[in-house]
């Protein structure tokens, strides 16, 4: 009887203090995180869990701001000397205080190993606890952009890792799982307290939390995947979903014409572009033999104003897509208007360019393209094909699953494809690194220019801001003045809720439920 | 007797080898895993290491080799995407799997047998005639499109049943239920319907011609001549005949039901073992690719293999045959 009257008691109380508009929100995407573990995958879903449950150093505000997070305020003490203070109310979500020793241990663990995130910090050369609130990072050289890159860096606990023996992120040819990849404990707003992977996973909040409170009025959030397009739109209509950030470009009319729903879109942090294979001295697809034609900056130019990028924004984007002048989007540093501003579409000028370059009659190529990546990747192909045929180019399209065409791509097979880059950076740096030193790893277009390897080189260790940004905009110019890549569109994403429901779009399609309200 | 069981056993095994190494074959042609393991940041050497780890450079035979040494010690390796026991993986998606087979495969019989035998009775009757070009519809829609249109009709407009998933489950050890809850139940009605129209049409058609086949035979009208009432002459003698052949081909389709839920799971985002593989395939997961194909070849080549054996015993010249071997 005793414990009966306890028991009303505790639930009155609960029922009295819990918050007003206490509430949970369902969220589908088609696929799951692959792994708990934060440093163990490079890849947007795991990141997009990761960033509820885990907090790094600083971090990306709504707008794609760099904020500080987990420190308060750093310097640099030399060019290459980081020195970071820590906020001093941070608990994990075990209860411990938040040490400069976890900070130190975290940063070093993604660093090393089996980590998929040290590529991302890899100018990073020792880090150091100075005392329980200050962490000194030393980078190999000056390095402008090292805030940008521990946004991706979430930090762990010391004590809890290593008890439960996850020292290192998962190895790849393991036989064993870790106990941090299927667990979670950080010290963000969020956490886990059920995980069935590919299924359901519930977060809830924490209670703990150092940050504001007020600022989100979720309690609970329930990701369940969907694969299926069609099936995860009919859950947002039926009310079984609150909130999807991959709503189908094809059924966003169908969910603004319900009145219990709305959808929200944003510039994504991505562009499409076709890549075209300068390198090579003849091209492997091509009727025309003993030289690429591609080497002619004319042919590039012509294939250029041949491609209607409004007609394929109607037609095919559904209107969800930014024509691009440029191989990098608003937001990243380097980017400008004037730059992203398409050349004119004008066929009777690609002719005129082919003519001069000597393919009057205009030549054979194959387009290779996924089938499975971007946004309607395939019928923007298709589309191409049908506008280069206009001009006389006859393209032969290979469009392949993602698997099959970034191997190919890879293993430089391909004249002519489909690319799409995001910059998690926000920096010019990351385009040119990866898709325009000589060298860039994703490089595949075989554009080499010194003058644009000497940049990325001062790009990586110029500290003075003014300098560095003459040096991206004199890049750009040239890499403009070249035409290397053929871009297309920016993407557009677009969050599907409830009417009721409330999280601000963000173009790394990264939601942040601490934002998040539900009336 | 021993010489005729260890011959199918060892051509059971045969089989299993030959469609694990054609399976591996083609796993060069799904691209390269390695490309969605690591962020597009990975260097070169990164990603030839892990190439070098996962022993995706060595000859397909040697793969091949590798993988039946682990596979006979029931060690199927670490799924590449999700980093987890593929034996674990299999084993929780199991059961959601096997239920919605299960319920599937007495839906189509139920309903088939039913249906079968009352078209094949009343030939030519309205209904009779409603329920064959509805049941058309089974085999020429494609599943995923009677999906998508339940799912619309149901949990759309309708409101009644939800949309995907498998509901609340309850676990027993290894297993988990959705039989004991509501939503469980209620999560189950959409896909095993969908999963049931093919082989429920098929049933339908083979009853109908078993029967009316049989309805014609001698002893049915002598049957009839005797004064037989149509209920039991139509229910006891002609429907237990006609159901022989019918057990044998559903028992056999009970694998091609598991082989169709692929298709279904999707649609309907059913936990298990279906959703499982399409993922494998679109990761290059080739760890949960091998282990799934093998199995389903496994499951295949054991039906097969029990149909011999029981003919063994049922079909007395199969056992001559053999005795005269051995003199």
């Amino acid at each position: 009887m005793k414990i009966l009257t306890k028991l009303i008691a505790t639930m009155l109380f609960v029922t009295m203090f819990s918050p007003l508009y206490a509430a949970t929100i369902k969220w589908s995407m088609p696929g799951d995180s692959l792994t708990l573990d934060p440093h163990a995958q490079n890849e947007g879903p795991t990141h997009m869990v990761s960033r509820q449950i885990y907090e790094g150093l600083v971090t990306r505000a709504i707008d794609m701001s760099i904020q500080p997070q987990l420190s308060t305020s750093w310097k640099t003490t030399d060019p290459e000397t980081w020195v970071f203070n820590l906020r001093k109310d941070v608990k994990f979500q075990d209860g411990s205080l938040l040490k400069a020793s976890d900070v130190e241990f975290s940063i070093n663990r993604a660093l090393t190993g089996t980590s998929d995130v040290k590529e991302l910090i890899n100018s990073i050369t020792s880090v150091k606890a100075l005392d329980n609130s200050t962490i000194e990072i030393k980078t190999k050289g000056p390095n402008p952009i090292l805030l940008n890159q521990l946004v991706q860096i979430f930090i762990m606990s010391e004590s809890w890792s290593k008890k439960n023996g996850c020292e290192t992120a998962q190895d790849y040819n393991a036989s064993q799982e870790t106990f941090c990849s299927i667990n979670a404990m950080g010290t963000g707003p969020f956490k886990i307290t059920l995980r069935e992977q590919n299924t359901r996973t519930v977060f809830e909040r924490n209670e703990n939390w150092w940050g504001n409170q007020s600022q989100h009025n979720i309690d609970k959030i329930e990701l369940l995947p969907i694969k299926n397009d069609a099936t995860r739109v009919a859950a947002l209509l039926s009310g079984d979903i609150d909130f999807t950030n991959f709503t189908p470009a094809q059924d966003i009319n169908r969910i603004k014409n319900s009145s219990m729903h709305k959808v929200v879109s944003a510039a994504q942090s991505r562009t499409i572009f076709f890549g075209m294979d300068q390198g090579v001295d003849e091209l492997r697809s091509s009727n025309i033999k003993g030289k690429n034609p591609f080497k002619d900056k004319n042919v590039r130019l012509a294939f250029y104003h041949a491609l209607d990028m409004n007609a394929i924004k109607a037609k095919i984007m559904r209107g969800l897509s930014e024509p691009a002048g440029m191989i990098t989007f608003p937001g990243v540093q380097g980017y400008t208007k004037q730059l992203d501003k398409r050349l004119s579409f004008d066929p009777n000028l690609s002719k005129k360019l082919l003519a001069d370059a000597g393919y009057p009659k205009g030549f054979e190529i194959t387009l290779d393209c996924p089938n499975n990546r971007y946004i309607n990747d395939e019928a923007i192909c298709v589309a191409a094909v049908g506008m280069l045929a206009k001009v006389g180019i006859k393209v032969n399209l290979d469009s392949q699953p993602k698997s099959i065409h970034f191997k190919d791509l890879k293993g430089g097979l391909s004249d002519f494809y489909m690319l799409g880059w995001g910059v998690p950076t926000f920096d010019s740096h990351y385009v040119y690194s990866f898709l325009l030193k000589s060298d860039g790893s994703w490089n595949k277009s075989g554009f080499k220019n010194k003058k644009v390897d000497e940049l990325v080189g001062t790009m990586l260790t110029e500290t003075n801001l003014d300098k560095r940004n003459a040096n991206i905009a004199e890049a750009w110019s040239i890499v403009q003045d070249n035409m290397p890549y053929l871009p297309l569109h920016h993407q557009v994403i677009s969050w599907g809720t409830k009417s009721n429901v409330n999280i601000p779009i963000r173009t790394n399609n990264e939601p942040l439920f601490r934002f998040a309200k539900v009336n | 007797m021993f010489n005729y069981f260890l011959k199918r056993l060892l051509q059971s095994i045969l089989v299993m080898l030959i469609v694990g190494f054609v399976s591996f074959s083609l796993f060069n042609f799904v691209g390269d895993p390695v490309n969605n393991m690591v962020g597009q940041e990975a260097s070169e050497e990164t990603r030839e290491e892990i190439r070098e780890k996962l022993g995706l450079n060595d000859p397909v035979y040697t793969q091949f080799f590798k993988f039946v040494v682990n596979a006979s010690n029931g060690e199927f390796g670490l799924s590449y995407e999700l980093r987890r026991p593929v034996s674990l993986l299999i084993s929780e998606r199991l059961p959601a799997t096997l239920e919605l087979v299960l319920v599937s495969a007495l839906i189509a019989i139920f309903f088939g047998v039913l249906f079968g035998v009352y078209t094949a009775i009343n030939r030519d009757g309205f209904v009779s005639n409603f329920i064959l070009i509805t049941s058309l519809f089974g085999v020429s829609l494609p599943t995923f499109v009677i999906g998508i249109l339940f799912i619309y009709l149901f949990s759309v407009i309708l409101g009644i049943l939800p949309s995907f998933g498998r509901g609340e489950v309850v676990n027993f050890g290894f297993w988990s239920t959705g039989f004991l809850t509501i939503s469980g139940i209620k999560a189950l009605i959409l896909p095993s319907i969908t999963l049931s129209l093919f082989q429920m049409t098929y049933i339908i058609r083979l009853v109908r011609a078993e029967m009316i086949e049989i309805l014609q035979t001698d002893y049915i009208k002598f049957a009839r001549a005797r004064g037989i009432n149509n209920k039991v002459i139509n229910n006891r003698h002609a429907l237990k005949n006609g159901l022989i052949p019918v057990i044998t081909i559903t028992g056999i389709n009970i694998g091609t039901l598991i082989a169709f839920s692929i298709i279904t799971e999707t649609v309907f985002q059913w936990p298990g073992m279906g959703l499982l593989f399409i993922n494998a395939v679109q990761f290059v997961d080739v760890p949960i690719m091998s282990a799934y194909l093998i199995m389903v070849a496994f499951l295949f080549v054991m039906i097969n293999f029990i149909v011999d054996i029981a003919y063994y015993f049922i079909d007395p010249r199969i056992r001559l045959k053999e005795e005269e071997a051995i003199k």
